[in-house]
């Protein structure tokens, strides 16, 4: 079923664009959650004869395990402790970066074919897909202030990576995917304790008053 | 001119208001209600035209040209396009841009009009309904460019005709996407709910109705014939976009008159499921459309 895949990559992008859109923080958790869920299902959309049906299933459960559920339950309790719903004053507005993040989509999808990749690019949409999901994260880390914003755009940086690692699927080990997923599981985790302590300190969880910091 | 385009003719006059009737009483099917006739449209649009229409002394020719031009214009955009597969009464190469721009002209000799009033809250209703149009025309157009690059004609007949349901085989993501796209400027354009409010009358937030405020009688009913006809013509081309994989006429036809139906039975859910967006984030909304059918064009142009 080609056209499942299809579908797959361009909801990935989609969600990308409705991200950098989104106020709603309870929201966008919500759709982060639901773009790893379909990052979950791509190992084994993209199986094919030569690739091991263990080692695509155990990815997938793991994607879907870590990205669809257990790291959105980490980011509600964070946002229900430090009770905000929104992010108010991005540095960069919603409308600005949302095109900005069209603008990258458009050049994914335009150049990536020229991109010489060593051992095929395997489904069309993948690359494109990989760097625009990569180019949004990277959009929302630098032009969101609240620090459960910063943590989503990490998350959907890690999509992306994840879209990208589904190339290499047949040279990589299983414990080599189980470590980028532990890491990724780690590194959430201890952005919980650091939004906690933020907040705490300044009952608030924009990161800027962090820069007025002084000895 | 074949039978199936005098039909395409009738279904353009007499249909528009019914499909707002279907849009009110699907709105009030999931309020509980058991809402107004399926016909209101036409009951009121009958006792409009017997009244005789009440001109401030301030107004100009510019006030009474306004709903006979935009009727007309709205009118002459609905010959350009094909309904259900068949050919339009007229078709030329690029005529989609005279489709949009007649669409722009029926919102201009409104506007006009609304300024001709003299009447501040009327200006700020013009000024409103033309910002968001502005912002709604790049989307609209980006979706005729997906449907011109996927069928390869750069006629609305061509673009709705039988390439679509083959071009759906090869490009189905970048159709979708258009669809949605046209989907959300259909509402724009047309002041439904998520960015307009048909029925308010609070001023802080009206758009489109804000600027037919000052008409009364055979003028109001011209404006408001022309409002659910221009409602049909997005519905036409949505139907025909998504529904149009019937094989022969008879099919066609039908699968056409469901799709329509179908487009004011979802107008009328999302009306109903959805709050009005605040002002601040219409432009949001409309600039989201124009991406994704942006998106959709590179996936074509790739």
């Amino acid at each position: 079923m080609p056209w499942l895949a299809d579908l797959v990559f361009i909801l990935v992008v989609v969600i990308d664009l409705f991200l950098l859109a989104s106020s709603r923080l309870g929201a966008a958790i919500r759709t982060v959650a639901i773009q790893g869920a379909l990052l979950g299902t791509l190992p084994l959309l993209l199986l094919e004869e030569r690739h091991s049906l263990g080692h695509a299933l155990v990815l997938a459960v793991g994607a879907l395990a870590i990205k669809g559920l257990f790291i959105p339950w980490l980011m509600f309790r964070a946002i229900r402790e430090a009770s905000i719903r929104r992010e108010m004053e991005p540095i960069v507005g919603f409308v600005p970066s949302m095109v900005l993040g069209g603008a990258g989509v458009a050049l994914a999808f335009a150049f990536s074919g020229g991109l010489p990749i060593p051992n095929g690019a395997g489904h069309p949409y993948l690359v494109p897909a990989a760097l625009s999901t990569v180019w949004c994260g990277l959009l929302l880390i630098v032009s969101r202030k609240k620090a459960v914003n910063q943590v989503l755009g990490f998350l959907v940086l890690e999509n992306g990576v994840f879209v990208f690692g589904l190339l290499l699927s047949d040279f990589m080990p299983i414990m080599v995917e189980a470590g980028v997923l532990l890491d990724l599981f780690a590194a959430v985790f201890v952005m919980g304790i650091v939004m906690f302590h933020i907040n705490r300190e300044f009952s608030s969880l924009d990161t800027e008053k962090l820069s007025a910091l002084r000895d | 001119m074949t039978l199936r385009t005098l039909f395409h003719l009738a279904l353009l006059l007499a249909l528009p208001p019914l499909l707002v009737g279907i849009v009110n009483r699907t709105k009030a099917i999931v309020a509980g209600r058991r809402g107004p006739p399926l016909l209101q449209a036409y009951f009121d649009l009958a006792k409009l035209l017997r009244k005789g229409a009440v001109y401030s002394r301030t107004t100009s020719w510019v006030f009474r040209a306004g709903p006979v031009l935009g009727l007309a214009a709205i009118a002459s955009a609905g010959l350009l396009l094909s309904m259900g597969g068949a050919p339009s009464l007229v078709a030329f190469g690029g005529d989609f841009v005279l489709f949009a721009y007649l669409l722009g002209l029926a919102r201009f000799v409104t506007a006009l009009a609304a300024l001709d009033t003299g009447s501040p809250f009327e200006g700020m209703g013009a000024a409103r309904e033309v910002t968001f149009a502005s912002l709604a025309e790049p989307a609209m157009f980006l979706c005729l460019l997906v449907l011109a690059r996927a069928t390869g004609s750069l006629s609305l007949t061509g673009m709705l005709g039988p390439a679509l349901p083959g071009a759906w085989g090869h490009s189905a993501p970048a159709l979708v996407l258009a669809a949605i796209g046209l989907f959300v400027v259909a509402l724009a354009e047309n002041s439904r709910i998520p960015v307009d409010d048909p029925n308010t009358h609070l001023e802080l937030t009206m758009i489109h109705e804000v600027m037919v405020l000052d008409h009364g009688g055979p003028d109001l009913a011209f404006i408001l014939y022309g409002a659910s006809m221009k409602l049909f013509l997005f519905g036409a081309i949505l139907s025909r976009l998504v529904f149009g994989h019937g094989e022969g006429a008879l099919a066609a036809e039908l699968l056409f008159l469901a799709g329509i139906l179908a487009f004011a039975v979802g107008i009328g859910l999302v009306e109903s499921s959805m709050a009005r967006l605040r002002m601040i984030r219409v432009p949001q909304l409309l600039v989201g459309a124009s991406v994704l059918s942006a998106f959709a064009l590179v996936l074509l142009l790739r």
